[in-house]
């Protein structure tokens, strides 16, 4: 034993720097590119412009919009998720793989082709023409669920939604009225209106809420609504009983990611419901509007107060999931 | 009493080959059997949690069960991983059969309080699964399982995972409540000294 007395010597395991060194660089480079964005607005931005512009009148209507179109998503986005989700989590089905690859479409589109697709839907096609399309969708899942399994549950339903929808199309192939004329008779236009907001935010939104939607009943044990089946629960009382108290992190993470999401939505707000001062503009809308006018000063004010918005939510989203998104 | 018929199932590329079973009313039967055998998976099926029944009864005194919904099969289960609905004090789990069935509400206290006692649970009526011992949430999954005064107890290994003292301990509860309510059991478990200790008689699959 060589080691002096009183004196216990510490080993450690030399890292390996070329590696780490590497790593840090990478991490320094990205973070530090990000970070630089945030400082450039920063430094182009002074409290008298940005104080300016938040008193302005349209953008103040524009954050208002902003708040309550992202809200309204983001709740739509929640509600349509979860049931969503909860069937791509618990039933195994055909064409389940298939379901789940179109629900994540919204997400790699580029947003443009979002909101022009929604533009056309509302403007150039008839009620008939949607019955007729949906006829087609559930008579292309029939047969080919068919010839590739055989008659089956899944098989009946979307053959008899086939059925359903070209009856519809078929009643209705007289009406050569739009969507959009349907919806303004009923008191709810959509295109260039703010209700159009929400719904070019919600294509994409919504796609991120069923993800996290997902992750979160995955991460729920199916033996709890097996247990509570045993106890009489039906399969819609074990899930609103035992399973909705479980999921509500994660509807909150799924609401914050969602409204996060449509925080960040321009291409599809633009090309459906324009930009239009007092009247659609929401905060991205205003960035491009500012920039439109020469005013970068104002551009980056509003920039700060969306990164400010977006680095909460996440911080919000964090604190919901990295908790366990399933309790 | 339960009867089952050269039962059959199919789950994915798995198929149970027909198994026929009788127990008597109040004796308890210990299935056991190699790893992948179907234990688990016929288990299932007797309490309406798996479809996929291709041949076969299942009669619960004398009773076709088969096609019934888990709910009105009138069998009680403890799953391995016990499932304790992790929002729901004890009080709550025990309650929550005899809510959903109507039953009124000094029924549900005494029924809640009487298991509570049998089970040694009266000190943690109002604590969450979250901080139970091993040994006490298999005890609250049995009172939960036994709350509706099943015709058929289901035990799906649930003594796994338990410390030697506990697993004795827990046994020697089950053994008790078994007894006590006159339930018939269905106890399936990989040991045979379990099973020898616990069921009446042992069947071996596979």
């Amino acid at each position: 034993m060589e080691e002096k007395q009183g004196r216990d010597k510490i080993w450690r395991v030399r890292p390996e720097w070329p590696f780490l060194l590497f790593l840090v660089f990478v991490v320094a480079a990205y973070l530090g590119l990000l970070l630089l964005m945030v400082g450039a607005n920063v430094l182009t931005v002074s409290w008298k412009d940005a104080w300016e512009i938040l008193k302005d009148p349209d953008i103040q209507h524009s954050i208002k919009l902003t708040f309550v179109t992202c809200t309204a998503t983001a709740i739509l986005s929640v509600l349509v998720s979860v049931p969503v989700a909860y069937l791509l989590s618990r039933y195994q089905f055909r064409g389940r793989a298939f379901i789940d690859t179109l629900l994540d479409i919204p997400i790699l589109l580029p947003p443009l082709i979002v909101g022009l697709s929604l533009l056309i839907l509302f403007n150039r096609v008839s009620p008939s023409d949607c019955c007729w399309m949906m006829a087609g969708g559930f008579l292309l899942a029939a047969v080919s669920g068919c010839l590739w399994k055989g008659k089956g549950m899944v098989q009946s339903v979307t053959g008899g939604m086939a059925v359903v929808f070209g009856g519809l199309a078929l009643l209705l192939s007289g009406n050569e009225s739009s969507l959009e004329d349907i919806a303004s008779g009923a008191g709810i236009p959509m295109t260039f209106h703010p209700l159009g907001v929400v719904l070019a935010q919600f294509p994409v939104a919504a796609a991120f809420a069923v993800r996290t939607m997902r992750t979160t009943f995955d991460q729920i044990s199916p033996r709890y609504e097996e247990v509570a089946m045993t106890l009489g629960c039906n399969r819609g009382q074990a899930f609103a009983r035992v399973v909705l108290p479980l999921a509500g992190k994660g509807m909150v993470a799924a609401g914050t990611m969602a409204w996060a999401r449509a925080l960040g939505e321009f291409g599809p707000i633009l090309i459906f419901a324009g930009a239009t001062r007092g009247r659609t503009e929401v905060l991205a809308t205003s960035v491009f509007l500012e920039i439109n006018i020469g005013n970068l000063p104002g551009a980056a004010a509003l920039s700060l107060l969306m990164i400010l918005l977006a680095v909460t939510t996440l911080l919000l989203v964090r604190f919901f999931v990295g908790r366990g998104g399933a309790m | 009493m339960l009867i089952l018929e050269e039962v059959s199932v199919r789950v994915g590329q798995f198929v149970l080959p027909e198994f026929s079973l009788e127990i008597a009313e109040g004796e308890c039967v210990a299935l056991m059997g190699p790893s992948g055998c179907g234990k688990t998976t016929l288990m299932e099926t007797v309490c309406g949690l798996r479809s996929g029944m291709i041949r076969g009864r299942i009669l619960l005194d004398g009773v076709e069960i088969s096609g019934l919904p888990p709910g009105a099969r009138g069998i009680g289960l403890v799953p391995q991983d016990v499932a304790l609905f992790p929002t729901l004090t004890v009080r709550e789990q025990l309650e929550f059969g005899p809510k959903l069935h109507g039953w009124g509400r000094r029924e549900i206290r005494e029924r809640t309080d009487g298991l509570a006692e049998d089970l040694g649970l009266e000190k943690l009526l109002n604590r969450v699964p979250h901080g139970l011992s091993g040994g006490e949430a298999r005890r609250v999954a049995l009172g939960r399982a036994l709350a509706l005064k099943p015709r058929l107890l289901c035990l799906d290994e649930a003594l796994s995972g338990l410390d030697e003292e506990r697993h004795d301990e827990v046994l020697q509860v089950i053994r008790k409540m078994i007894e006590r309510e006159g339930v018939t059991a269905l106890h399936v478990t990989h040991s045979r000294k379990e099973a020898e200790a616990i069921a009446d008689r042992v069947v071996v699959m596979g």
